[in-house]
């Protein structure tokens, strides 16, 4: 019963799609014919009606044209689609267009090309984009529509308008309801210009806006490019429009470029946060924490050069483990025995920069090294037509959202976090309580000396990797947790994406260098009116 | 304010008398007086009156060497005066040095006029290079001497006026105010190094010709700056031992062990400050300027926050608080940097590195300090505070 049932309904597609192939390959291969002998004028209507027949097989026969790989067989003129053969270079594989099966080789000299003009080219352009346009993939039908507006006739614009009837995606409704427009505004009536304009005032289009000024041009003698006031007054408006989206894009583009330069800035400053912050004390070997964890990702890929897309995993807990032990070893050796006095562990801890660096130029060399960036890392996000984001640019924002994330948990909700507030709190008092706060403290310079190398890491993919890649982040990286206020995490975050976003608003009007100059003045005079920067940490301990 | 202070003090009769007091208990002090004395009679002899031929002849290359061995000495002075006895560690210090050479250099550019490349009387190269038509507003009379040496004062001074101001009116102080220095020198660096500012950009200023009419090339001349250094350190060291010495200074020393104590004790704590921080300014002005004529160049790189720190670190060598501790502490450095940077040029870094970290672990009182252990009358010293 079952089978009966289905019988029918697996039979129906084979038999009905075996009637039309009958008449299909007959005037296939009909057309075929008559294209080995036609003049180039024939050719384009013979290229439009094979067009017509939506079949894959014609398809084919019109990319081979367009390929020039389309020959017909000298002594019966038969169409084959050839192709160089694969060693023997002076003979073609040739295959049937219509079973679409190789049917041998032959010699160059036993064919003839079916030759094409440029003129041609564009038809059989279009004709293949008339066939993407019934695709089912939205970007190829994208694709055939911008293609078809290059050459725009009568026949395009009524294939484009069938096409809109039944098409389902809003982005190839658009392409397409923006390129009538277009066409339109060349032809048409006053009232189809009028309606076009109106079309296209939302577009993003590069082509849009240059065709609306266009409209609004005077010619030498003084008319208007666009005879109709009515016309002229909409295209302004629309301009206007256009104007308006577009700056609002490019603001909202300055901001996420603000806030991945704002993230740079907090993820080389957010281990200062807690070495600084935390302990209160100045490291200036910070810098070259985070060299050490940039010359740690080219060490990893190094050794695994076959696995750039994953040596980016390696490389971070190898340069928090570098970086980290590197930290414990100058806390436990150096700063251990300058507590409670800052300006010397500044400049000890200066000495120790200088030793790093001239170690890794010794070890390295001073020229800098290549550091590839995975594949997955580069490429652009392209919203629309205004607003394109490289990947790079949003990676950088999410890791330090990460790793923000994850230091906070640490402080937050671990028992070293716990101890180590504790201790940054009242030294005396955590002691008392049975903290071992020598432990503590190695702990957390370690810890922000790790994370410091994480942000080597994420640097090496951004600058050059080179012995004085940390000193060009270190004045950077103590302002920013000096205006974010010491001690405090949020701060830094906030204050880096401040930071950021204000240089990028400057750097357009002003330079780069400038808009930094101008940053740090700010600084300076915002410490003055802030001295415990913007979340100044409370109590009798911040007291200096 | 309180120049009144400082004002009253240099202008009263008795106060010579303090200043000879207090060079009497300074011993360390007349040694370094001494020291320059003899240099400056022994350095022209040995240069100019020994021949060439000689072993015991002094190159022209050497007097230049030992001048700015001079001119760091009382750069390193300049920071001593605020970080030994004000307790304020500048890591901007370069800034005020290279803005009075860069002054400086101002005078000498004019000086060249038609001699230059392009041969323009008025435009040095680099404007010419750049298309300028005219002289910005800020060269103009700076081919007078006196205008160009008052710059050499006012313009550090200012910038030190302004910015400690600022800071110390807010009680920015500790590593604060060390960062908000290097962020200072830091902005300046950038500046100069912008070919638009007016101040050749990368290459800064060189190539220079004479100064007051003497050829910079001519043995004499390079003598005469030398002794000018010689006389400008040692000036400079009475001044600062002066200043100590006086009322204000015993006011800024106790700032420096208790700087509530003194607030609340009716001091002005904002004012003692500013005012030794502007002197300290217009010293390190003084030394660029003295230090520019003699090795022939100025750039940006002087301002870099690397140079102004290892300022910080010759002071801490030679011992802080002392004033003739960082004068041996700069030509001890400088010295040892010009060998090394020669003989084993990685070595240096290295063991300028260590240095850092092995004169703050332990030698807190520096070189002055390990001398001090054998000569039981030094020791009576009370040690150095820390801050």
């Amino acid at each position: 019963m079952l089978v009966l049932m289905l019988a029918p309904a697996l039979l129906a597609p084979v038999s009905g799609a075996a009637a039309p192939a009958g008449g299909a390959d007959q005037k296939l291969s009909q057309l075929l014919g008559r294209l080995a002998q036609a003049s180039f004028a024939d050719k384009a209507a013979l290229i439009k009606q094979l067009a017509e027949l939506h079949d894959a097989r014609a398809r084919a026969v019109l990319r081979a044209m367009l390929e020039e790989n389309l020959y017909a067989r000298g002594t019966d003129n038969e169409v084959f689609i050839a192709t160089a053969a694969g060693a023997a270079g002076d003979r073609l594989d040739l295959t049937d267009p219509l079973t679409g099966r190789p049917v041998g080789t032959a010699s160059p000299d036993d064919l003839n090309s079916i030759g094409i003009d440029n003129q041609l080219r564009t038809v059989l352009r279009v004709a293949l984009a008339q066939f993407d346009l019934s695709s089912a993939d939205p970007a190829v039908r994208l694709a055939a529509v911008r293609q078809m507006l290059r050459a725009v006739d009568a026949d395009t614009i009524a294939a484009l308008r069938a096409r809109l009837q039944q098409e389902k995606s809003p982005a190839v409704r658009h392409e397409i309801r923006t390129g009538l427009a277009l066409a339109d505004l060349d032809g048409g009536t006053p009232a189809a210009r009028l309606q076009a304009v109106q079309t296209l005032a939302g577009s993003l289009d590069p082509e849009v806006y240059s065709r609306l000024t266009a409209t609004l041009q005077r010619s030498g003698d003084g008319s208007y490019a666009e005879s109709d006031p009515r016309v002229r007054a909409a295209a302004a408006a629309a301009l206007r429009t256009i104007d308006r989206s577009r700056s609002l894009y490019a603001i909202v583009q300055t901001l996420i470029y603000g806030l991945s330069a704002g993230a740079v800035l907090v993820l080389a400053a957010i281990g200062l946060a807690i070495t600084f912050g935390v302990m209160g004390v100045i490291n200036m070997a910070h810098g070259e924490l985070l060299m050490l964890g940039a010359y740690t990702t080219y060490v990893v890929q190094l050794i695994m050069p076959q696995h750039i897309g994953t040596s980016i995993a390696v490389a971070l807990p190898a340069a928090f483990l570098v970086s980290g032990l590197i930290g414990i070893a100058i806390e436990r050796g150096i700063v251990r025995h300058l507590y409670g006095r800052p300006l010397e562990t500044l400049l000890a801890t200066f000495g120790v920069s200088l030793i790093l660096q001239q170690a890794v130029r010794d070890i390295f060399t001073a020229d800098n090294r290549p550091v590839t960036s995975p594949a997955w890392l580069s490429g652009e996000w392209q919203i629309n037509q205004a607003l394109s984001i490289t990947y790079n640019h949003l990676y950088i924002i999410l890791f330090t959202l990460v790793v923000f994330l994850l230091l906070l948990a640490v402080l937050k909700r671990t028992r070293l976090g716990l101890e180590v507030r504790a201790v940054s709190q009242n030294r005396a008092m955590a002691r008392a309580m049975g903290i071992r706060t020598d432990w503590v403290d190695a702990m957390t310079f370690g810890l922000g000396s790790g994370i410091a190398g994480v942000a080597g890491v994420a640097l090496s993919q951004l600058t050059n990797v080179g012995p004085n890649l940390g000193q060009s982040y270190i004045v950077d990286s103590f302002m920013v947790v000096v205006f974010g206020g010491v001690g405090n995490l949020w701060g830094t975050q906030l204050g880096g994406n401040a930071l950021g976003i204000v240089n990028q608003l400057l750097e357009p009007y002003w330079g780069a260098v400038l808009a930094k100059i101008f940053v740090l003045v700010f600084l300076i005079l915002f410490i003055q009116r802030r001295p415990r920067g913007l979340f100044p940490q409370k109590g009798r301990a911040a007291e200096g | 304010m309180d120049t009144s202070i400082i004002m009253g003090a240099l202008g009263a009769g008795r106060s010579h008398s303090r200043l000879l007091q207090a060079i009497r208990t300074d011993r360390g002090g007349r040694i370094l007086l001494g020291v320059l004395l003899v240099t400056a009679v022994v350095v022209p002899l040995l240069n100019l009156l020994v021949p060439r031929s000689s072993v015991l002849h002094l190159s022209g290359y050497s007097v230049a060497l030992l001048g700015k061995y001079m001119t760091y000495a009382i750069l390193a002075m300049a920071v001593d005066l605020i970080w030994g006895y004000c307790g304020i560690l500048s890591l901007g210090h370069g800034a005020f040095f290279a803005l009075g050479g860069y002054a400086m250099g101002m005078y000498l550019m004019r000086q060249i006029g038609t001699r230059g490349v392009y041969g323009n009387p008025t435009l040095p190269d680099f404007m010419v290079f750049l298309n300028w038509q005219q002289l910005p507003w800020f060269w103009r009379g700076m081919n007078h001497f006196a205008i160009a040496a008052a710059m050499v004062l006012l313009v550090p001074g200012l910038l030190a006026l302004v910015f400690g101001f600022l800071a110390f009116r807010s009680r920015v102080s500790g590593v604060y105010l060390s960062i908000i220095t290097q962020a200072l020198t830091y902005a300046l660096m950038l500046a100069f190094f912008r070919n638009n500012m007016g101040f050749g950009g990368n290459n800064g200023f060189t190539d220079f010709k004479d100064i007051l009419g003497f050829n910079l090339q001519q043995p004499g001349t390079q003598m005469a700056l030398f002794l000018c250094t010689v006389l400008a350190l040692g000036g400079g060291y009475l001044l600062c031992r002066y200043v100590i010495a006086s009322r204000a200074g015993r006011v800024v020393q106790a700032v420096r062990d208790a700087e509530n104590r003194a607030r609340f004790l009716g001091y002005r704590v904002e004012s003692y400050k500013l005012w030794m921080f502007v002197l300290s300014a217009v010293l390190a002005g003084i030394a660029g300027a003295l230090y520019v004529p003699q090795i022939g160049i100025i750039n940006p790189g002087e301002f870099s926050p690397v140079n102004s720190i290892e300022i910080v670190i010759w002071v801490a060598i030679g011992g802080r608080g002392t004033l003739y501790g960082a004068v041996i502490g700069a030509v001890l450095v400088n010295y040892a940097k010009t060998y090394f940077t020669a003989a084993l040029p990685s070595f240096w870094l290295y063991a300028l590195g260590a240095l850092f970290v092995v004169v703050t672990l332990f030698l807190p009182r520096g070189v002055v300090g390990l001398l001090a252990r054998w000569r039981p009358r030094l020791r009576r010293r009370p040690p150095a505070p820390a801050v």
